[in-house]
């Protein structure tokens, strides 16, 4: 990796075939491409017979090349085909106003609202009792135990449950989901804080000691500053996270928006390209979010003086 | 801790017992505690258990303060079984579980800040604080939900999930079976096993390596929890659907850290082999897949997690009529909701046992690791 960083200026010379761009990217494109192909041809093999049986219920004369063509647009294919994906996906971004509930974005930003609300939730909750661990070894025998325990729990499975609770308590909308999302994704970045809290070596704590420095100042000029790069792996961990709490509580509520309900809707009416672009939308909002936690990452690399 | 504090707070509970001795126990009937002889000396049993373990100080305080807080719980519990008090209780009630609370946290504290000086005597330690810790939270859930009278619909108390349990151990066997042995732990075997498979092909060929290892870890941080209905319209209601979600879940994070661990192995050692002569198969085994089992039992803990999740959530979709998913989401439907904490609790302990035996094998496989050597 800092090989290819180091000769990247130096682009240009040498063949096309050791470019620093090429032999990272080179071997990503191949297999991208080879998965779509896989999936055309899955999409082909799966959908064939469903397709033949259809000509057949209509007793029309087909031919090969008739099937082959009825599998890339089926309507309700087991498989769709990714240009059926892409278009729909598509279609259903930008075909609608954003307001209207046809439309993708609107979905989108249901979950997204959720996602982002129970994420700061949890994330904040999570560093507060990290804190709390940090600074009290009463708390940290006691309760970091159980924490760590609960990781092993499919806690996921408390989603359903959350969202009738509050209902029955009068919550609706957005913060049912939020909470779920916020419940789990505190766990993360507790555990990476406790760490990142605890990382800097006795050395440099007996250091500021010396300098008779308050336990807040130990916090804010040594164990923040080394708690940051735990910070931000366990945000992104805590953000993949979160988004997939608001997904799956918007299933059992059968939720009315979000991407979690198109999936649910999608399911019940047997509407297969619906769920594939729903799940391309979920992976779109994935990767955005945990591309901006990257760049946070890095801003704040670069504000503390860390050097690329 | 403070020894001063301690005495203090011990005296305070103590305090905390006998003035729940002469304070009405109940909202709606005027009762107090003096009717029933042996709760008044249980009580007072109680507070002079507090007030030894406040005059000894120290180990002793610790001993004498559990059972005092033990004579408490009893009193309480017992005393929620009147119907006038559970759902009404009043002060006297709620003083007494504030001295019960204040007892055991002392305890909890005095324990903590202990240093024993055998091994054997610290790492019981460190399982007594956090399992006391534990009781203490659910003597409280368990009180206040009690006490206050909270309907079962929001929160159940956990004694009524705990009696669910045991009374509907049949059908739990029947979800356990359904959801756990055929859906998670066929996809975990099979999930993990093809991760590991393509890594080590990957290791083999490097480009194949740098490709997927972006992939992998692109496709790890995605919500694929969301292919459940996918699956289920693909491979039915039953647990094959379950199994291919599950398998989908834990394939990537498998590949990536295996293909992390495959280039674990130094080059010194690599070279070494090298210099032996040794083949890529000879390689592979006595170099690096042993150097790769941390990574791989760090991804097969991960996984464990993450396919009981998988299986519940693709459940959600539709099941025949059995399994984990189902009937948390049907009994969650039909307000039953003591059956849905006991089905959590059994996802609890399936989730932790699993989990358990996964560390349990990296012990006994990777003990030669320097994060086991001290």
């Amino acid at each position: 990796m800092t090989n290819s960083a180091l000769a990247l200026p130096a682009s240009g010379a040498g063949p096309l075939r050791h470019h620093p761009l090429v032999l990272r990217y080179a071997p990503i494109a191949t297999i991208v491409l080879a998965l779509i192909a896989i999936w055309y041809v899955a999409a082909l093999l799966m959908n064939w017979s469903l397709v033949r049986d259809g000509f057949e219920r209509e007793e029309t004369p087909y031919t090969v090349s008739d099937v082959i063509a009825g599998t890339m647009s089926a309507e309700r294919p087991l498989l769709p085909a990714p240009h059926q994906v892409i278009s729909a996906f598509a279609d259903s971004v930008f075909g609608y106003a954003p307001t209207a509930p046809r439309s993708l974005v609107y979905h989108a930003v249901v979950t997204l609202s959720a996602t982002l609300l129970g994420f700061l939730l949890g994330s904040l909750f999570g560093i507060a009792l990290a804190l709390m661990i940090v600074h009290s070894a009463v708390l940290e025998k006691s309760l970091l135990p159980w924490i760590i325990c609960s990781q092993m729990v499919p806690i996921l499975a408390l989603a359903p449950i959350f969202v009738v609770v509050l209902g029955a308590l009068g919550l609706h909308g957005l913060l049912p989901k939020s909470i779920i999302s916020a419940y789990l994704c505190f766990f993360p970045v507790t555990v990476g804080m406790v760490k990142g809290f605890t990382s800097p070596d006795p050395m440099q704590l007996d250091l500021m000691r010396t300098w008779s420095a308050t336990p807040r100042q130990v916090l804010s000029k040594l164990r923040w500053p080394s708690a940051v790069p735990y910070l931000f792996a366990s945000l992104k961990v805590a953000i993949s996270i979160s988004l997939i709490g608001a997904i799956v509580a918007e299933l059992p509520t059968g939720g009315e928006a979000g991407i979690g309900a198109r999936l649910l809707a999608g399911s019940y009416y047997g509407q297969t390209i619906q769920i594939w672009a729903a799940l391309l939308a979920a992976a779109v909002l994935a990767s955005g979010l945990i591309g901006l936690v990257d760049l946070a990452e890095k801003i704040t690399g670069i504000r503390m003086g860390a050097r690329p | 801790m403070n020894p001063q504090k301690l005495r203090l707070g011990l005296i305070l509970a103590a305090a905390g017992m006998l003035l729940a001795l002469v304070l009405p126990l109940s909202g709606e009937a005027a009762m107090s505690l003096s009717i029933w002889p042996i709760g008044v000396a249980l009580t007072v049993g109680a507070a002079l258990l507090f007030v030894a373990g406040a005059w000894r100080g120290g180990a002793w305080a610790v001993a004498f303060g559990l059972m005092g807080v033990l004579c408490g719980v009893a009193t309480t519990l017992a005393l929620l079984r009147d119907p006038a008090i559970a759902g009404s209780a009043a002060s006297g009630f709620w003083i007494m579980v504030a001295a019960v609370w204040l007892g055991a946290a002392l305890c909890v504290m005095q324990l903590a800040t202990m240093r024993p000086r055998s091994e054997l005597a610290r790492r019981a330690l460190n399982m007594v604080i956090p399992l006391l810790f534990g009781a203490v939270v659910f003597y409280l859930w368990e009180v206040g939900i009690r006490g206050f009278g909270v309907s079962p619909v929001i929160l159940p108390a956990p004694s009524a999930a705990a009696a669910r349990f045991a009374a509907s151990l049949p059908t739990l066997e029947t979800d356990f079976v359904q959801t756990f042995v055929r859906g998670v732990l066929i996809g975990y075997v099979i999930g993990c096993g093809a991760g590991l498979l393509v890594a080590i092909v990957a290791q083999r060929f490097s480009f194949l390596g740098r490709g997927l290892l972006p992939l992998g870890n692109f496709f790890s941080a995605l919500p694929l929890v969301g292919v459940a209905p996918i699956m289920v319209m693909w491979f039915g209601f039953d647990w094959p659907s379950k199994a291919a979600v599950v398998v989908l879940v834990t394939f990537f994070p498998m590949l990536v850290n295996s293909l992390a661990g495959l280039a674990a192995a130094g080059h010194m050692e690599r070279d070494l082999m090298r210099s032996y002569g040794a083949d890529h198969r000879q390689m592979l085994m006595k170099l690096y897949l042993p150097a790769a089992l941390p990574f791989i039992f760090n991804a097969l803990k991960i996984n464990a997690t993450l396919a009981l999740i998988g299986a519940i959530v693709a459940e959600f979709f539709g099941t025949p009529t059995q399994g984990i998913g189902f009937r948390i989401s049907t009994e969650a439907g039909r307000m039953a909701i003591d059956m849905v904490w006991a089905e959590i609790a059994l996802a609890a302990i399936a989730g932790m046992a699993f989990y358990g035996l996964v560390a349990l094998a990296e012990r006994a496989t990777t003990f030669w690791h320097s994060s086991y050597r001290t």
